[in-house]
Order: C-alpha cells, then structure tokens, then sequence
C-alpha cells in the first residue's frame, strides 16, 4: 500500500512526466513531501506565482505537444492559476492542473483556504474531478491526460482533497484508452469528403486558412502537400504560424486584423475557402456577415461545434486535420491556377512599399519594434522559438519572424493574457533546451508576471528577452490614438530601471535606444545560452499597420492612419 | 430577428456530481432561459437524463446543444420541437376542501380534465393533472373560483416518437469501438 500524494507522482511517471511546474502550500504538502522521493524522475520547477506555473507548462506543452503540468495548493494557490486554465482553454493547450483542496469533511465550510475549485473551473477546463479518495488517484490522472491530450486539447483540473492524499491504495495504473461518452476523433464523412473534392476540383480561385489544428494534429507535410498539388495559396491565424515555413512558395502570410494585405483581401476574392483547424475568431473575420460573403466554405475541425458557428459552410468535414488532409490531397486532381496565385504577389508588393519596408527599414528616426523583430529572425535564421506577450509587441512578433520549424510560434490568442510571455518563454526552454528561445514582451506586459525572473535565476534558463519598452500600454494608446480622439487615458507609464531589475536577478542586461547598435546587440544576445535581457527603446508612439478597424469587412484595410488600401 | 420556438432538450449524462450546473450554464451563456428542468434515471444503468424546455431561435439552441454535447460526461443530446416528441408535465393543485365542496359536481369537473384527487382533509385538498402546460393551466384557471392555495407544475418528461431511445444505438455503437479498442 502507498499513499495518495506517491501513487499521484507514480502515475504522473506512468504517463511520461519528467518536469512539473509548481507552487508548494498547506494543503497540496504531503504531495510535495513524496516528491522527495522522486527527485530523480522528476525535475520541479519552482515559480513565484501560480500563474507563471500555469503559463510555463502552456509554453512547454505547445513546443512539446504533450501536456504540461501544474501542482498547486488549494484556495488561492488554486485561484491563482485560473487565468491559465481559461487560456488554456481558448488555446486549446493540453495542461493537467492539480490543486490541494481541504479534507472531505471540510468541504463547504469555508475552511481555511478553501475554494470550490470544481466550479470555478468548470465552464473554463474541458473537465475537472476532485479527487475524494486515494483508491482514485491512478483513474483520475490516466483519464485527466486522455482527456487532456486528445481531440481538441484542453485544461484539465484535479482537485486533489488532503485525505485523498493522505489515504493509502493499492496502486494500479492503467492508461486511459476510452471514455464513451467522449469521441476525441470524429470520422469524417464520406459525403463530407465527397463534397469538399468536387468543390475542390471545380474552384478557380482556392485559398486556405489554417490555425493552430495544423500543429496540434501534427499535420505541417500533410498541409504542404495538399496545397502543392492544388497550388493553392494559403494565409495562416496567429496561432498557426509556423506550421508552414515562411519561405514556402504558397504561404501568404497572416490573416486578420493585423494580418498581411494580400490574404485578407483574397478572402474577399477566392470561390472557395478551405478553413483548416481554425475556429473564425472575430479578430480573424472582422465584420462576420460579409465574410468571405462571395466564397464555398469547407471546414475542417476535429470540434464539430465549430463548424458553422460563426461563419456558414458549405461543406463542413470533422475529423482529424492531417487525416482528413492526407484524404483530400489523394482525391483531388492536382490543378494549377497561376494567375489566381500571382495575384496575391502584387498585394504583397503594396504592403511592401508602405508598410513593411518602412517599419523593418526606416533608415533613420527611432528605433521600430518590426525591425528589432526582422533582426531577430537574421540572427537566428528564423530557427528560434518565438514567444510574444500581448500587444503591439505580440503583433510585430507575429508579423515579422520567419520560421523555419514547425512549433515555433506560442502567444496567447484568444484569451489575449497580457503576462503571458515570460512564464510561456521560461516553459519553452525547458521543453527545448537545445533551441534559442526568444521572448518579445512590452513593457507592460513584462511587469504582469515579472516575479518569474526569480523562476530564471534559481533554474537559470537561458531565455532572450526582448523587451519593446515605448513607455506607453501601446496597444491600447494605438486604439485611444485612431479611435478616442487621441485621449490617451492610463496608458502612459513610467518604468523602472530594468538594468537594476535584472542585475538583481542575475540577468544579462543591456539598452539599445540606437540603430546602429541594434545589429551587434543582437549578435551578442544570442551568442551563448544565458538569460539576459535586452531593452530595446523603441519609437512611443509607433502603430501596429496595416489595420482592418474594428466593424470593418477583413478587406478594408488600413495602410497607415489615414491611407486605405485600394486595389491597384 | 430569427424565429424563436419552444424546444424540448434531452440531455443524457454519465451520472456526474456537478454535471448539471454546467449544462444550465450553457444556456445561461446563449442567453437561452430554462422554462421547466427535470433530471432522472433511465432504463440504462447509469446513464442520466436532463429534460430542459427552452424558447429561443434555432441556431442558438443548437449551438449551445453542441457546447453541451463537448462536455466529456456528457453522452448525447437531442433537441426537438413540440410534435416529435409524447410529453408530459405534472401539475399539484392544493385546494381549500370547503371551498371545493361548494362547486357541486367535484366529480364531473375532474373527470373533465382527467384529473384526480390524489389526498383530502378537512382543511384541504390536494388534485393531480397530468398533460401539457396549457392543460394545466386550464385546470388551474377552472379551480381558481374555489381558492387555489397552492399550484406546482413539475419539469417536463418526454420520450421522443423514434421506436428507441436513439441513445441506445450510440451506446451500442460505443461498445463496439470500445472492443475494438482493447483489442488492439
Ligand atoms: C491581463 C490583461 N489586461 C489588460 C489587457 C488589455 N491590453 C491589451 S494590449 C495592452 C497594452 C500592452 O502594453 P505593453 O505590454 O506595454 O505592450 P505594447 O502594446 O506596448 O507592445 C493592454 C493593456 C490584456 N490584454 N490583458
């Protein structure tokens, strides 16, 4: 017989954890007590706030594409990771999350750092189950990661009570393999298929869009095929970048709000739309009713709720991305559409001219993040692994790296957690040592989850920290600039010194305020695999372009503050 | 505006403590109201069923039927307009016993609207209707006049007109893959 708290770290072993983020507390301590003993199978990494626990095991599951873990106390340890688990959930991030709880019989007398976790989480984690007994333990962390790690992923929470803990079982682990009311995998239909083939061979004007379902499904070839033999362009959502390499002749960039010209206006061009493993967020459509209004939908999701949610189809296929692309590709007849596919060239030319050339080389004036973001990408040959917080930073991130890889691109995109990005970075090293690891951050953002510097400093990871310091909330100043009237209401803020801040922690630091410097400053940041922080003052009052303002069609699209971009 | 109609939503669960909190959140985020909720056991051990009528537009309670469906407890969930389906609701009327005795013919308007007296007492009397909620609405109006004291009506039962539960199919099918599963 063992206890609850080993039989929990031995099923943790049965399923291939080796790292755990976490946060020790009253009652989660007989756990951290046997952790004791599994010093040499599992390595702990000790955070300074849950919420940088939850955030590192999304970083480190999304370049791992296995699921992260958080071991948490109950109360407000278990609060504390809420943001998390509700990203997560948006994100669709596997992540088990176990939390202490009070005993059994405490339970709903508001005992000491008590909280209801079960019901907190419910409507945010795809399932949660509060652990009563240590009989239980082994079903409930083999069912959590099936769960977990299947179909579309998601946060999975254990509320684990203190007798359950305590408690001692016979240990017995078993994989979870089944849940029948569950079906991760929906087959898809044969009619479906049938459909999507004829619309397929009949189209003149393709285009693909393609999300984060692409990585999860592990599907990146099986895409590049399909595209190939259908020469069809493809623009990729912000969590889906990189499952194409950006050099891919057919890659077309991001779509979106602040996506690239040439796939948003082809969405108002294309007869037929093939959406892949995305779900149309709003800042992916913008104004819905005349989305794509002219074209065939085809959707593929392996979430059957998402299909025709928010934009009808035409043909709506659930399954598996990168079965249900393998399907297609051999179905299909290869086609070639070289007008159609230069066209987007000549859009692309547009965005070059008034927006990309003059935000990645203004030649003179201050420093702009797109071009500290293209420095990055030269430095590191676009093999880097790319974190970005949220704001003016994360869309510059998203809009200028290159990648080489697949699964090098995490930011928080539906949820939009600003203080995301360091605790995500610090998890991606950890599950990538061998890759250099780059975090763009704001300086608002920075200061979210700043404590997380303790986390670098006790396990030294070795994350580059570009922090885009404009003194201001950017994001927000840009809106208050184009859309209030230019009332820029609490978003101007004063900073620390962030050279005392990382010498305190033992960081690298170093300022580039100019461009001259920028090149060498970002030679010698990537030169070895410290930490260190590189503070790049950049122009304050600098805007995320080109933009589709909001309750605008995705074609109306801002070139700068006062151009629209007109066909040519 | 989308047409909106009654719809009566069948939900079958594993039996899972706090099950039923998330379903009627779901509704809660479509802004869909709950008219009547029943919850209970089914021929199939284990398996729940939640009958929630709702009135809203199509589209809308489909979408939060499929959010339902996510959930990982949750087996199947249909949805259906009022004539797919044989339904009921029961309504309790209690009834000042003196005032009921005035009415003359107690016997003629029960067996009218198919009721029953189900206990009596000196101070009051308790009458039982089965049937749809404008049926015993009508009885509650016909018993008004001799001082209702209380009225309840419970949630809504209702089996659909198909020749099984179609649950049973799903379920069938599931084992199936399940053998197949282990198999491997
Ligand atoms: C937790 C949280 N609070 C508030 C916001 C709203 N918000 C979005 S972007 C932004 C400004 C971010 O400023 P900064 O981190 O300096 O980055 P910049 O936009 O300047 O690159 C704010 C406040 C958010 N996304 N998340």
């Amino acid at each position: 017989m063992i206890t609850g708290s080993e039989a929990l770290w031995r099923a943790l072993v049965a399923e291939g954890v080796d790292t755990v983020f976490g946060y020790p507390g009253g009652q989660i301590m007989p756990v951290y007590d046997s952790l004791c003993d599994f010093g040499d199978r599992i390595r702990h990494i000790l955070v300074r706030h849950e919420q940088g626990a939850i955030h590192a095991a999304q970083g480190y599951a999304r370049v791992k594409g296995t699921p992260g873990v958080v071991i948490v106390t109950s109360g407000p340890g278990a609060t504390n990771v809420i943001t998390g688990v509700a990203d997560a959930m948006t994100d669709s991030t596997p992540v088990v999350v176990i939390t202490g709880q009070v005993a059994t019989a405490a339970l709903g007398t508001d005992a000491f750092q008590e909280a209801d976790v079960i019901g907190l989480t419910a409507p945010i984690s795809k399932w949660n189950w509060q652990i009563r007994s240590a009989d239980e333990v082994a079903w409930a962390v083999a069912r959590a990661f099936y769960i977990a790690g299947t179909g579309r992923p998601g946060p999975v929470v254990l509320d684990f009570t203190r007798d359950a803990q305590v408690g001692m079982t016979d240990f017995h682990f078993e994989p979870c393999r089944f849940i029948r009311s569950y079906i991760p995998e929906p087959t898809p239909s044969e009619l479906s298929i049938k459909q999507a083939v004829a619309l397929l061979d009949a189209a003149e004007r393709p285009l693909v869009v393609f999300g984060q379902g692409i990585t999860l499904s592990h599907a990146e070839d099986r895409l590049r095929a399909f595209l190939e033999k259908g020469d069809i362009p493809a623009g990729s959502t912000l969590l889906g970048l990189s499952a194409l390499p950006s050099d891919f002749p057919l890659y077309q960039g991001m779509i979106g709000m602040h996506g690239n010209v040439a796939p948003n206006v082809k969405t108002g061009e294309c007869d037929v739309l093939v959406a892949i493993g995305m779900r149309f967020d709003d800042r992916v459509t913008g104004t819905v009713s005349t989305y794509a209004r002219q074209a065939k939908v085809i959707h593929i999701d392996i979430d059957k709720s998402e299909i025709g949610k928010i934009i009808p189809v035409e043909v709506g296929i659930r399954g598996d991305a990168g079965k249900v692309l393998a399907i297609l590709t051999e179905r299909m007849q290869a086609r070639k559409h070289p007008e159609w596919v230069a066209g987007f060239a000549a859009c692309r030319a547009v965005e070059e001219e008034k927006v990309i050339g003059p935000e990645i080389r203004p030649g003179s004036g201050l420093l702009r993040m797109g071009e500290v973001v293209d420095g990055v990408s030269r430095v590191t040959e676009g093999k880097a692994v790319i974190v970005t917080d949220v704001g003016q930073n994360q869309m510059m991130a998203a809009r200028y790296s290159r990648f080489a890889a697949g699964r090098s691109f995490l930011s928080s995109g539906g949820l939009g957690t600003m203080g995301f990005g360091l605790p995500a970075a610090i998890g991606a090293k950890i599950a990538a040592p061998a890759r250099p690891v780059c975090l763009f951050v704001g300086d608002g953002g920075i200061q979210m989850t700043l404590q997380e510097f303790g986390t670098i400093l006790q396990e030294q990871v070795g994350v580059k920290i570009v922090l885009l310091n404009n003194n201001w909330l950017g994001n927000v100043r840009q809106w208050q600039e184009l859309f209030y009237g230019q009332r820029y209401s609490q978003t101007r803020m004063l900073n620390p010194d962030y050279s005392l801040i990382a010498a305190a922690y033992g960081i690298r630091y170093r300022a580039v305020e100019r461009r001259e410097d920028l090149a060498e400053a970002l030679q010698e940041l990537f030169s070895d695999d410290r930490p260190a922080l590189l503070d790049v003052h950049v122009l304050e009052n600098g805007n995320v372009m080109p933009m589709v303002p909001p309750g605008r069609g995705i074609d109306e699209i801002l070139l700068s503050e006062n151009q629209w971009y007109r066909p040519q | 505006m989308m047409e909106e109609k009654e719809y009566t939503v069948t939900i079958y669960t594993e039996n899972q403590i706090g099950l039923l909190s998330q379903i009627t959140n779901a509704f809660t985020r479509h802004s869909l109201s709950i008219w009547s909720l029943s919850a209970g056991a089914t021929s199939l051990e284990g398996v729940h069923n939640i009958t929630i009528v709702t009135r809203g537009p199509e589209k809308k309670v489909k979408e939060t039927v499929q959010q339902i469906e996510k959930r990982v407890d949750v087996i199947k969930v249909f949805f259906y307009t009022a004539d797919k389906i044989v339904y009921r609701e029961l309504a309790l009327y209690k009834v000042a016993t003196d005032g009921l005795l005035e009415c003359g013919d107690l016997e003629a308007l029960l067996s009218r609207f198919n009721a029953k007296i189900v206990e009596m007492n000196k101070t009051f009397t308790v009458i039982q209707k089965t049937g749809h909620t404008d049926e015993t609405a009508l009885l509650h109006d016909a018993l008004k006049p001799y001082k209702v004291l209380q009225f309840v009506r419970s949630g809504r039962i209702s089996v659909s007109k198909a020749m099984q539960e179609p649950v049973f199919k799903f379920l069938r099918k599931r084992e199936q893959e399940q053998k197949q599963i282990n198999n491997q």
